[in-house]
């Protein structure tokens, strides 16, 4: 079996993936009050009627035991007394049912209790990140803000829904059992009580000792899954390069650490039943040693005995649940370290207080002496003065990392100016509010987002209260009306972003006619590089006519077509503006655009 | 059953793991009833006769007892799980190479995400399955069994009136289970959901803020929210409607053992002791009972989890290696006889009798409409797919004749969809060729304009690419991808649209160095922009599968044809601003 000896080969670093580390915090008090602020809506509602309910049946479930050992053995059995008996059974019934009345009531409150904090806690969360600037976005994987937004909220689930009642009713019922049983017989209750430490020894150590072991193998699991959605996504270059056998043995590699890890937890795992179990025989090895001397010393009666039989299997429960939740409030420390951070962080770009709200934009754009950067190491920008007109064009024209992104998004207050300001109309952006500003500018990138969702919803999503009429007159307009009609269900049809039934042209007339929806007064526009069948190019060129009328358009600009037409091009090189002016100008400067135009076609006609 | 004989293979191996199990459960559940007879000893033998010199052997005989049964439990858990994960281990193995031969034809209709629902959540319930589901029904079985044989040795009316209860529980426990599954899988659906408008709202998140859609988003996400916070109430409901009322039949039931077992120990047909046990094993009756439901439907999910798993294990491998297919170096001639493809049953052909030739040396420009066949061609020279009709023939012998590795290891493919692994840039460069040297890396990687701005990269060559190539723009990664089947040293180079996300002073700086590259050899340029291809010594142009014009570019640009079409549009403004440069 190749399972025993793992294999040592070159293939098995093949390939890397992160995956998270075990999740556990010290308890931290602060952390855990402000958690709790989330139950404070419902502290008059479910919170009291969950732990009553919980009270009611957990009183029932102590209860019982004596009446059944003290009163129906000692007294009615033992006086032979049938109504005695009757009544007892009457009585116990009636219990039970109230037993049964709370048990229901419980968990039904607890849950909608649990529920509901996740829910504000969740929406809490999603709509703080809404709120944030790009530059929290820049620098963090889309990944780390889904899982908080997920995995961290639903591992608070199970603390919110039964954690904090379990919590509570361990504890009655664990005082609960050593009050009766001290009450009962002092003597036997501390001969039977040493498997107390015991027992929460095994259930905080040796189960987190389990644990750890079981978080590793999720660890060697996620890198399997991992891998294997990997190795799906990339069967097609596997395949083109002839890969399979050393991704197999690749794959070997993971299984096995897979199987080691596993064997290795489910080894622990097995151990933990047994002990508990041994735990429990010296429990009973007390009671029936010692319980049964004491009733022949006369000292207690059979009843006692009995009732502490019952009794004695009723400690495991809460001590394993209690030490369950100190395991799982450690865990609940990471996450809610990780909530906290997110809805500590402040938006950068911050509205001022009665800022203007644009009714009408005119589009007038103004850049004064504007200096900016991302990360304050490299400067972005360098001392950038331009205006553009209301209705004018203008494209931005350079290499990657030139500057023209940034422009674009200081015009929409993605991000604030280092030193300078821009103004719109006349009104510096630190002073305008930031829906009514960025409402009257559509940003078309280059990659368009498409939303999972219908063609319809897609488009409307730049005006969400157009009707369809408006939407599928937007789509005619740019031109994207027949590839929609070609469609299996027309404007009815299902996209999403990973789906391959749209391409790159035709999610570009999408975001065109999303953008008119919008009719902005100021359209920014990052062409696409991205291959695009001619066809389409051509469809594309004429929406972009119709798009821009009427409109200041600042474009980011990579054909030539496009650049010619604009009134006013700015060529620009690490963050500086080199050379300004429209196509003419520039050309009988014959400067850097002069050589950027002369180059490109010189080089189509080297090949 | 057929599920389970189509899988035994996979389990047969390990049988004794799980025999030796169950041999291990007998003495689990037999000693499990030992209970609550040392209690009715004590209560029956040693107090009411007052014989306590019969304590040391009852404690020590429960000990002994007990100790068994500990080391029992111990390797009847842990062999259970270990055949469960041996099994899982070769099941997964078997999956994973019958993935890495399945064709493209399989994927192109499977979804990634199904496929790895079926990797992972499957394999896990078979592996729970055979773990515990099949023993756990069997320790309910026996644990009853045993549990009443003590209770008619006890007392039969007893036992019979206890019994009596087991319909009714056995009743409500499956009709709660067959409602509470439904209710699970829409609380899984909706929190799918959830994570869906989650995740796209994040990768969305630059088009939300332009359109200042905030509020309509938290709008989306509150719905989905709250879709998920009601599935999870509806199914808490059902549980809070039957598991109170379980648990009070198995206390009703105890009820009415205090009822009539009182009478009874009054009447002095019943020892105390005797009693008292049956409070005990009326618990080990109706607790295990409690858990049949889910032992039930977990025989029902890994039928169905087996099912789909065999799905991917009997899946047509419709590209096989011939026999006596050959091994021999590949000079790249590439000739299409008369092809035409379909991809599935009764649809359009995908390509319709498509010629050429082409020997070492030529290069072969495809252009045409998204959808027209350019890829396809392409695809067939690798044996990807394979034609419906025709010849797709390689140095004059078809490609089918070659064994798999021989016909691949000679043909570099750039893909549409530059597609780069979790690893460093180095291991994603040599991909295809783990053994070749530092300098042919290098090169490769100058010759596709990667070199410059891998060594701007922190660690350079070393630096490691995250899930699906994060971090790198489509321009850097198709220059990757480039160097990558330039690395193999192929006699055909196939680049599909592989430079659309480079800027047009790249893309030509690439083309030059592939001029070097591939002199001597064949390639295939498939790409939208004339100036790609237009130094291809033969351009095909597509439309519907067929090829509707072919020739040079100086021919084709004055053919009056769909080519001069395109040529037109894409080089409107070429003599405008031609004019005014020169």
């Amino acid at each position: 079996m190749s399972k025993s000896n793992t294999k040592q080969s070159s293939h098995l670093k093949r390939f890397s993936y992160t995956v998270d580390r075990a999740v556990e915090k010290p308890f931290n008090w602060q952390q855990m009050l402000r958690l709790l602020a989330y139950l404070k809506p419902y502290s008059k509602s479910y919170l009291p009627g969950a732990i009553i309910a919980m009270l009611v049946s957990t009183a029932v479930r102590l209860i019982v035991p004596i009446l059944i050992g003290k009163v129906a053995i000692d007294i009615a059995v033992a006086n032979k007394d049938t109504t005695l008996l009757t009544y007892l059974v009457i009585g116990i019934s009636v219990l039970y049912l109230l037993s049964y009345v709370g048990n229901t009531l419980r968990i039904k409150w607890v849950n909608v209790l649990g529920q509901n904090v996740i829910y504000d806690l969740r929406k809490h969360l999603f709509s703080h990140v809404q709120r944030l600037s790009h530059r929290f976005f820049d620098s963090r994987s889309e990944g780390s803000i889904l899982v908080r937004i997920m995995n961290d909220i639903n591992s608070l689930q199970e603390l919110f829904t039964n954690g904090i009642i379990n919590l509570l009713m361990d504890i009655v019922m664990l005082t609960g059992i050593i009050v009766i049983l001290i009450a009962l017989s002092p003597k036997l209750a501390l001969a039977i009580m040493v498997i107390i430490p015991l027992m929460f020894y095994i259930s905080t150590k040796l189960r987190r000792n389990i644990r750890r072991s079981w978080q590793y193998t999720r660890i060697q699991q996620s890198r399997l899954n991992s891998h294997l959605n990997e190795s799906i996504q990339g069967i097609r270059i596997t395949q083109s390069f002839t890969q399979e056998k050393e991704n197999t043995e690749f794959f070997e590699g993971v299984n096995q650490d897979n199987y080691d890890s596993f064997n290795d937890a489910v080894k622990k795992s097995a151990m933990f039943s047994p002990v508990v179990e041994m735990c429990n025989a010296i429990g009973t090895i007390i009671l029936i040693s010692y319980g049964a001397f004491l009733i022949l010393q006369g000292d207690i009666q059979i009843g006692t005995f009995v009732t502490f039989a019952f009794f004695l299997g009723m400690f495991w429960e809460p001590i394993s649940r209690l030490g369950q939740m100190y395991n799982q409030l450690l865990m609940a420390m990471a996450a809610s370290e990780r909530i906290f951070e997110f809805l500590d962080e402040q938006p950068n770009v911050k509205e001022i207080e009665n800022p203007h709200v644009f009714n009408n934009m005119r589009g007038q754009i103004e850049f004064n002496q504007v200096q900016f950067s991302y990360d304050n190491e490299r400067i972005a920008l360098h001392d950038i003065s331009l205006s553009v007109k209301e209705g004018e064009t203008i494209a931005l024209v350079g290499h990657t990392g030139s500057g023209k992104s940034s422009i674009a998004n200081l015009i929409s207050r993605f991000y604030d100016p280092t030193k300078g300001s821009v103004k719109i109309d006349d009104y510096d952006l630190r002073e305008v509010e930031l829906k009514s500003l960025r409402e009257r500018i559509s940003v078309v990138l280059q990659d368009t987002f498409i939303f999972s969702g219908n063609i319809m919803e897609n488009i409307r999503f730049g005006r969400p209260e157009a009707t369809d009429q408006e939407v599928i007159e937007a789509a005619k307009v740019v031109g994207a009306d027949d590839f929609i009609a070609r469609l299996a269900n027309g404007y009815q049809t299902e996209v999403e972003e990973r789906g391959s039934i749209l391409s790159a042209g035709e999610k570009q007339l999408l975001s065109f006619a999303r953008a008119l929806l919008a009719d902005p007064s100021i359209l920014i526009l990052d062409e696409a590089t991205a291959s695009i069948d001619t066809e389409t190019e051509v469809k594309i060129q004429k929406a972009l006519g119709r798009l821009l009328k009427g409109r200041t358009a600042i474009m980011i600009a990579h054909r030539l077509s496009t650049i010619r037409e604009a009134d006013n091009i700015f060529v620009l090189e690490n963050g500086r503006i080199l050379e300004s002016g429209n196509h003419d100008e520039l050309i009988a400067l014959k400067g850097e655009y002069f050589d950027l135009v002369k180059s490109q076609f010189q080089m189509l006609d080297a090949i | 059953m057929d599920t389970f004989k189509r899988l035994k293979q996979y389990y047969w191996p390990y049988k004794k793991y799980f025999f030796i199990s169950l041999f291990f459960l007998l003495f689990v559940t037999g000693i499990t009833v030992v209970y609550p007879m040392v209690l009715q000893l004590t209560i029956d033998e040693v107090v009411i006769k007052n014989k306590y010199s019969l304590i040391p052997y009852i404690s020590g005989f429960f000990l002994i007892l007990m100790l068994i049964k500990g080391l029992s439990t111990y390797y009847h858990q842990y062999l259970g799980d270990l055949f469960g994960i041996t099994v899982v281990y070769d099941l997964r193995d078997s999956l994973y190479k019958k993935l890495q031969v399945l064709s493209f034809k399989y994927y192109d209709n499977a979804k990634t995400g199904d496929l790895m629902s079926r990797l992972t959540a499957d394999v896990e319930g078979f592996r729970f399955f055979l773990s515990v589901g099949f023993s756990e029904l069997l320790r309910i079985v026996f644990l009853i069994l045993f549990s009443l044989s003590v209770m008619f040795y006890y007392s039969i009316p007893l036992a019979i009136v206890t019994m009596a209860a087991m319909p009714f529980l056995t009743f409500v426990v499956l009709r709660f289970d067959k409602r509470v599954h439904p209710a699970f899988r829409n609380i899984r659906k909706s929190l799918g959901r959830l994570n869906t408008r989650v995740q796209e709202n994040i990768s969305g998140m630059h088009t939300v803020k332009s359109l200042s859609r905030e509020d309509f988003e938290i709008d989306r996400f509150s719905n989905s929210n709250n879709n998920y916070r009601q599935d999870y109430l509806k199914t808490a409901s059902i549980w809070s409607k039957y598991f109170p009322l379980m648990e009070f039949i198995g206390d009703f039931c105890a009820v009415v053992l205090l009822a009539y077992g009182g009478f009874l120990v009054i009447d002095n047909q019943l020892a105390l002791g005797e009693l008292v046990a049956f409070f005990s094993l009326v618990w080990y009756i109706m607790g295990p009972l409690m858990n049949l439901g889910f032992v039930v439907n977990q025989f029902s999910q890994a039928k169905a989890s087996g099912e789909r798993l065999i799905e991917i294990l009997d899946a047509k491998e419709d590209v096989r290696e011939k026999e006596n297919a050959i091994e021999t170096p590949i000079k790249g001639h590439v000739t299409f006889d008369n092809v035409t493809l379909t991809y599935t049953e009764n649809d359009d052909h995908a390509l319709k009798n498509i010629t050429f030739d082409a020997p070492p040396g030529k290069t072969i420009g495809l252009i045409g409409a998204t959808g027209s066949g350019k890829t396809s061609i392409t695809q067939l020279i690798t044996r990807f797919y394979e034609p419906e009709e025709g010849q797709v023939l390689l140095d004059n012998r078809p490609v089918d004749e070659y064994k798999l590795k021989t016909l691949r290891r000679y043909i570099g493919f750039v893909l549409q969809e530059s597609f780069l692994f979790s690893t460093s840039i180095r291991e994603n460069i040599t991909y295809g060729c783990p053994d070749v040297s530092e300098e042919q890396i290098i090169d490769a990687a100058k010759r596709a304009q990667a070199h410059d701005f891998i060594m701007e990269m922190p660690k350079g060559y070393d630096t490691m690419l995250g899930e699906r190539g994060m971090g790198l723009s489509g321009g850097q990664k198709q220059r990757i991808a480039i160097a990558r089947a330039i690395c193999i040293n192929p006699s055909v180079l196939i680049l599909d649209d592989a430079t659309s996300a480079v800027d047009m002073e790249t893309e030509f700086k690439i083309q030059k160095a592939l001029k070097e590259v591939m002199d001597g050899r064949t390639s295939f340029i498939i790409a939208h922009r004339i100036s790609s291809l237009k130094h291809a010594d033969e351009i095909l142009v597509l439309d519907e599968g067929e090829i509707v014009e072919r020739g040079t570019h100086d021919f084709l640009v004055s053919n009056n044809g769909p080519y001069q079409h395109i040529f037109d549009i894409q080089y409107q403004d070429r003599k405008a601003i031609m004019g005014i440069v020169n």
